[in-house]
């Protein structure tokens, strides 16, 4: 694999991770529990999906095939999606929803940080921007955990359940393979294993604070890296690509 | 209190108005007033949070990366109109949930358009150029209105919503100067929309039975006539420029009045779709109702949770 | 507690630096932290602010309007309080 390869890579799983959670949120657009929360909601989706946009133009000049950034968001295969299996998890109840962004905002923050040091001059200015919308999900997405988690019987029920269910998928979020590997010795990429302590230590505090409890350690999944997702990411393609696939080569 | 003081009161409080001088919440006005306002102004939160609906329907499958932000943004705009005006309902003493649960038992109105599906990508344009330019049409005079709080959120509403009409127009000039598929998927959706569309102006003014009294007190500025005529003449110009028909064979530029001569508006549809009968009410109706009663225990939880926050404060101080 | 709505909030939004939090409007929130939450996302999506004060509505005491007139009138005939009441003979400058 040539640096420019790993590079491509390595920006569409960024591209990914945020296109898919961000086209889940823009689904409550409309549905939201309460009308405030609607609002904040699809900030965040407007959020990802400006960052998905960002990377994605990154990832299109890197591969230089004459594809852009919508080329790459809705004309690939489902195998081509590089996307961790948490974010393309059905929304569930707003709980849920809540959990899934918790537990990615956490990473991301962390992952933002060290990349906004990286030796890509792009990849530092993309992550310096986005840092600061993720720091308000973060602060968000914590805020309503502990609500939720120390509300009423129902709603700590409710929340935990969906943190018990969605703790599976939180080791993915530190899968590193050659792609990494590569780009970590070249200071481009970040070793997501230098901060998964810290990781594990921020979403527990929030989680203690909460009352609630991560599981005893469980089968954790994976694929999402490698293109091989959760059944839920091809009906949530078929949405997504519904035009491009209809009308080839239209521009809208 | 005392008849002639209501008649003294009344008359000042008319007096306030035919010179211009805003309404404010604590102001003194009459029930009937009060009423009028409340009714009006949840009817247009109603309408901005239905609203959100159709277009809704669209983003998850948005052409591309742009049309999808843009969507949103516009969406959410609306989300926020909502609370603009639910705020403004607020002052004067009614509860926005409870207004909330006159739209969902069928008691509260809502703009009738929001009774008509979205079919096609076209449907987002032909919302964006004619809903959203009907809507600022009723809106720009509003922002002059008696009451100080709804005038304040129209203010606030028609600067923000001055981007809804643009994308909305420009998504259609795309289509209509794109592929023959696209320009078909255009004129398609002109012709489901444009009737709707003068619709939304309400009944004509012979049938219009608060329009008098909401003249007098300067909530309304214009008549629903008046409103649909202006909304024809500069429309239509706007459909010829991107080569687009309007579907009324009665429409003709008047030399001599310098307006638009237009066709008869089914006035059957309209009414069926305002008693809770067409395409979508139920939809509509069913999906606010879910997005409130799935957020009750989400209401609950956080209610509970400042509760216990502010004991654990108080023992702590 | 259970099915009370959340309370009503007012929003104060500082729009740059320098000049004063202006009252931007209201909404419902369950806390201080959320009502500022949703101050930003409701009250400042076109980079409208960047101070936000949030204070509950019934917490404001406001004047009666059937007062206004004791209240603010007898400042009507104090013109000089202002200083174009005053006369300054031609030619004096920087006053």
């Amino acid at each position: 694999m040539t640096e420019k390869e790993a590079l491509f890579e390595y920006l569409l799983r960024r591209a990914d991770d945020s296109l898919i959670l961000g086209h889940r949120l823009s689904e409550w657009c409309g549905h939201g529990p309460i009308l405030e929360e609607d609002i904040a909601l699809t900030n965040l989706a407007l959020d990802l999906i400006g960052q998905a946009t960002e990377w994605y133009q990154y990832a299109a000049q890197v591969e230089d095939k004459g594809r852009d950034e919508d080329d790459l968001a809705f004309m690939r295969i489902e195998r081509e999606y590089k996307n961790v299996l948490l974010v393309e998890q059905t929304n569930g109840d707003f709980g849920k929803t809540i959990v899934r962004q918790f537990l990615f905002d956490h990473f991301q923050n962390l992952l933002f940080e060290r990349l906004m040091e990286s030796k890509d001059e792009q990849i530092a200015a993309i992550a310096a921007k986005s840092i600061k919308e993720v720091r308000y999900h973060l602060k968000h997405s914590s805020e309503w955990v502990i609500r939720l988690g120390d509300g009423t019987e129902e709603s700590h029920n409710r929340v935990q359940e969906s943190l018990t269910d969605l703790s599976r998928f939180i080791d993915e979020l530190f899968y590193q393979d050659e792609v990494d590997e590569q780009l970590i010795k070249a200071g481009i990429a970040c070793d997501t294993s230098s901060f998964e302590k810290e990781y594990r230590n921020n979403i527990q505090a929030v989680i203690d604070e909460a009352t609630l409890a991560l599981p005893e350690k469980q089968w954790q999944l994976d694929g999402g890296r490698k293109g091989v997702h959760s059944e839920h990411l091809g009906y949530l393609l078929t949405e997504l690509q519904y035009m491009q696939r209809t009308y080839p080569g239209m521009e809208w | 209190m005392k008849e002639q003081n209501i008649e003294e009161l009344e008359r000042q409080f008319q007096e306030k108005i035919d010179n211009e001088i805003k309404i404010e919440p604590k102001d003194w006005m009459p029930d009937a007033y009060r009423e009028t306002l409340i009714r009006q102004i949840s009817q247009h939160a109603h309408s901005e949070i239905v609203g959100q609906l159709p277009e809704g329907n669209w983003v998850t499958r948005a052409p591309n990366l742009r049309r999808k932000a843009v969507l949103l943004a516009k969406i959410q705009d609306e989300a926020g109109h909502g609370l603009y005006l639910y705020s403004a309902v607020e002052t004067l003493g009614a509860d926005r949930e409870e207004t909330i649960d006159d739209l969902h038992s069928g008691k509260a109105k809502y703009s009738s358009i929001f009774n008509y599906p979205s079919l096609t990508w076209a449907d987002m344009g032909m919302i964006g150029w004619l809903v959203d330019g009907a809507a600022i049409m009723n809106q720009v005079p509003l922002c002059r209105c008696s009451y100080g709080p709804y005038a304040r959120a129209m203010v606030r509403v028609c600067k923000e919503e001055s981007f809804h009409q643009r994308q909305g127009y420009e998504i259609v000039a795309k289509l209509a100067n794109g592929t023959p598929e696209q320009k078909e998927m255009a004129q398609e959706s002109l012709n489901r929309w444009w009737w709707p569309a003068l619709m939304m102006f309400g009944p004509s003014d012979a049938d219009s039975k608060h329009t008098e009294q909401s003249m007098k007190w300067k909530i309304k500025r214009h008549t629903n006539d008046e409103l649909r005529q202006m909304f024809v003449d500069v429309t239509v110009p706007q459909a010829e420029h991107i080569g687009l028909k309007v579907p009324d064979n009665d429409l003709k530029f008047n030399e001599e009045t310098g307006h638009y001569d237009f066709g008869e508006i089914n006035w059957d549809e309209f009414w069926q779709v305002v008693k809770g009968y067409g395409p979508c009410n139920k939809e509509r109706v069913d999906a606010r109702r879910k997005a409130k009663e799935e957020g009750m225990w989400i209401r609950e939880a956080a209610n509970a949770y400042a509760e216990k926050r502010a004991k654990r404060n108080k023992k702590a101080s | 507690m259970s099915k009370k709505e959340w309370p009503l909030w007012e929003v104060f939004i500082r729009s740059k630096q320098g000049l004063s939090h202006k009252h931007a409007g209201s909404l419902r929130a369950a806390d201080a932290e959320m009502a500022i939450n949703n101050a930003r996302d409701v009250y400042t999506r076109r980079s409208e602010g960047v101070s936000i004060w949030v204070v509950e509505s019934d917490k404001v005491t406001a004047s009666d309007p059937s007062e206004a007139g004791p209240l603010f009138e007898p400042s009507n005939s104090k013109a000089y309080r202002h200083p174009t009441f005053y006369e300054v003979p031609e030619g004096v400058k920087h006053m």
